[in-house]
């Protein structure tokens, strides 16, 4: 990458690392917790279903404290956990975590959407030709959700690539480590003559999102011939 | 291989206490809409749980409430054919009918080529059920249910949904899989004419509960089961084509008395049931002469069921089997029509349409 300078190149591929963990890491969580809020009624189910828009709402520097406080080192999970080696505060981990509380409500909602517009009648006839229910989640439901589940992971993506508030209060601004693509670009406009790094970070962000959209836009158009089954 | 349901459920203005034996052959749930026959078949095939009953097939115990059994419908073993065939539109006609052989046990011969012949969807096997027509896709949602190897079927209103066109491309095949498939078939309908051709035994249902049951002759053949309006009343018959002429009539034999009516489809030889409605039928007490219709058959009234309106239902016993007549209680008066009165039936040939003709059980 002859135009982007090596911190600038090591800031797009960290985002990028961190979006995809983000969100190939919380996609089979939010497949469940979509299948979960649009078919099951379980006690405590409003309750869960705040919880997962809670990052929409609360502002991102709140999310990112609240994951400092329950995850960092000095607290009593995070401690556990360093003991069994995961550690997620100040690492390149953290970032995707951050990136993957925020972005969650964004994938849950849209694949949601889509489990509500399966047919359940579809998914009765499967049962009457013998398949178990896991089978008929995986034969009937699951390909035909396929479009929401990918619009639900490039919004997710979109989202995770673009994170700051949360993961800059989380995992800090540590060049090489958790320096994301907006990270980066706030610290080059905190020093004098960052500006023209900066502007380049700001094209990479424009080419990655407009990329993503077209490709989300491609994929849905594919998939949508063929679950209408024309 | 027969099946026994007893059940009951109480919804929010309606309640449903049912039971009914379903013997080999098709027993069809007659009854007018919201009458609760589909309510009955979700129950069989486990998708809904009653309050309270037993449903075996034979002696497995699909749902008991008092033994607390409830068999989840994967394990049930039913194929259901569903008024809106509900096809996988993600998966082709292929594919889907692989689906159906896909939970089925193990071993076995693979029917998949006799299916798809038996209902003429060899060439749709490519397409997707999207592209497929309303009588299309009835036929690969039956070879779907078929493929999953049920020890039997059950078809909510297949044809309900179908113009008549479609149905009379449908009904031969509910016809061959009583015929040929070998697999008890529990059926729901509310029209007479489907019943009249498929069943072996009729259950009738009226707001909940079951009224009538036995073999179809005989249930068919009471006047007093009219679940779906007086319109619907009719006999059923049983004959022998015995020529076809070749001014477009078939002559047919019903227990020795000759029947004339429109060319059907059966070969001379082959028996048929063909239905006559109620008021398709013209009684007389002398023998008609000069007149047009061909088919007069001499009788015996058993029975006179005066009816709500201006209209009567005759029961007259003739060689042919029984039929019933739907005149007005002032003929029936003028007439002096009462048990063991001799009479003739006049039936005109047209008045019998090809929907109500079809293969003998």
């Amino acid at each position: 990458m002859g135009w982007l300078g090596p911190e600038e190149w090591a800031a797009v591929a960290l985002s990028l690392k961190v979006a995809f963990w983000a969100v190939a890491a919380s996609l089979p969580l939010g497949i469940v917790t979509a299948y979960a809020l649009a078919r099951w009624s379980f006690p405590g189910k409003q309750i869960l279903n705040g919880l997962v828009h809670l990052p929409l709402i609360l502002p991102p520097v709140v999310t990112g404290y609240l994951l400092l406080l329950t995850l960092g080192p000095q607290a009593p999970l995070g401690g556990a956990l360093e003991s069994m080696g995961i550690v997620f505060a100040f690492r390149w981990t953290g970032a995707a975590l951050a990136a993957g509380v925020m972005a969650f409500p964004l994938m849950v909602r849209a694949i949601r959407l889509s489990v509500e517009a399966v047919d359940p009648k579809l998914e009765e006839a499967s049962a009457t030709l013998g398949a178990p229910p896991l089978a008929v989640f995986a034969t009937v439901t699951l390909p035909l959700i396929l479009p929401g589940i990918l619009a639900g992971a490039i919004l997710a993506f979109a989202k995770a690539m673009g994170e700051f508030g949360a993961t800059i209060t989380f995992v800090s601004n540590i060049p090489g480590q958790t320096r994301t693509l907006p990270s980066a670009i706030y610290a080059f406009l905190q020093v004098p003559g960052g500006e023209a790094a900066a502007l380049r970070l700001v094209a990479v962000s424009v080419g990655v999102a407009m990329g993503a959209l077209l490709l989300s836009e491609l994929l849905g158009r594919w998939i949508a011939r063929r679950v209408a089954g024309a | 291989m027969s099946l026994s349901v007893r059940l009951s459920h109480a919804f929010p203005g309606f309640g449903l206490d049912i039971a009914f034996d379903a013997p080999p052959g098709v027993t069809v749930l007659f009854g007018r809409s919201g009458s609760g026959k589909s309510t009955v078949v979700r129950a069989v095939a486990g998708l809904m749980r009653p309050a309270a009953g037993r449903i075996a097939l034979e002696d497995r115990v699909l749902f008991d409430s008092g033994a607390r059994i409830m068999l989840p419908p994967h394990r049930r073993r039913l194929g259901v054919v569903f008024q809106d065939a509900r096809l996988f539109p993600h998966l082709s006609v292929a594919q889907n009918l692989r689906y159906g052989a896909r939970f089925a046990p193990q071993g076995g011969r693979d029917d998949t080529a006799r299916v798809v012949e038996m209902l003429g969807i060899g060439p749709l096997l490519s397409r997707r059920p999207g592209a497929l027509s309303g009588g299309e896709r009835s036929r690969v949602a039956i070879g779907r249910a078929l493929l999953s190897r049920p020890e039997m079927i059950l078809a909510d209103e297949p044809l309900a949904a179908l113009d008549a066109a479609r149905k009379a491309e449908i009904l031969p095949y509910f016809e061959r899989l009583r015929d040929e498939a070998g697999v008890p078939i529990l059926y729901v309908s509310h029209a007479a004419e489907e019943v009249a051709r498929l069943a072996t035994t009729v259950v009738v249902l009226e707001a909940g509960r079951t009224v009538r049951q036995g073999p179809a002759l005989e249930v068919l053949g009471d006047p007093g089961v009219a679940p779906t309006g007086v319109r619907a009343v009719g006999a059923v018959l049983e004959a022998v084509v015995r020529a076809h002429h070749p001014d477009g009539l078939s002559e047919l034999d019903a227990g020795g008395v000759a029947l004339h009516l429109p060319r059907v489809a059966q070969k001379p030889g082959q028996r048929l049931r063909l239905r006559i409605a109620a008021q398709e039928v013209m009684l007389a007490t002398a023998e008609p002469r000069d007149i047009s219709a061909l088919n007069v058959l001499p009788g015996r009234v058993e029975a006179v069921l005066p009816g709500q309106g201006p209209g009567a239902i005759v029961t007259v016993e003739t060689p042919a089997g029984k039929l019933l007549a739907r005149v007005t209680r002032r003929s029936a008066g003028a007439l002096g029509l009462a048990p063991g009165r001799p009479v003739w039936a006049v039936v005109k040939s047209v008045s019998i349409a090809p929907e109500d003709v079809g293969a003998p059980s």
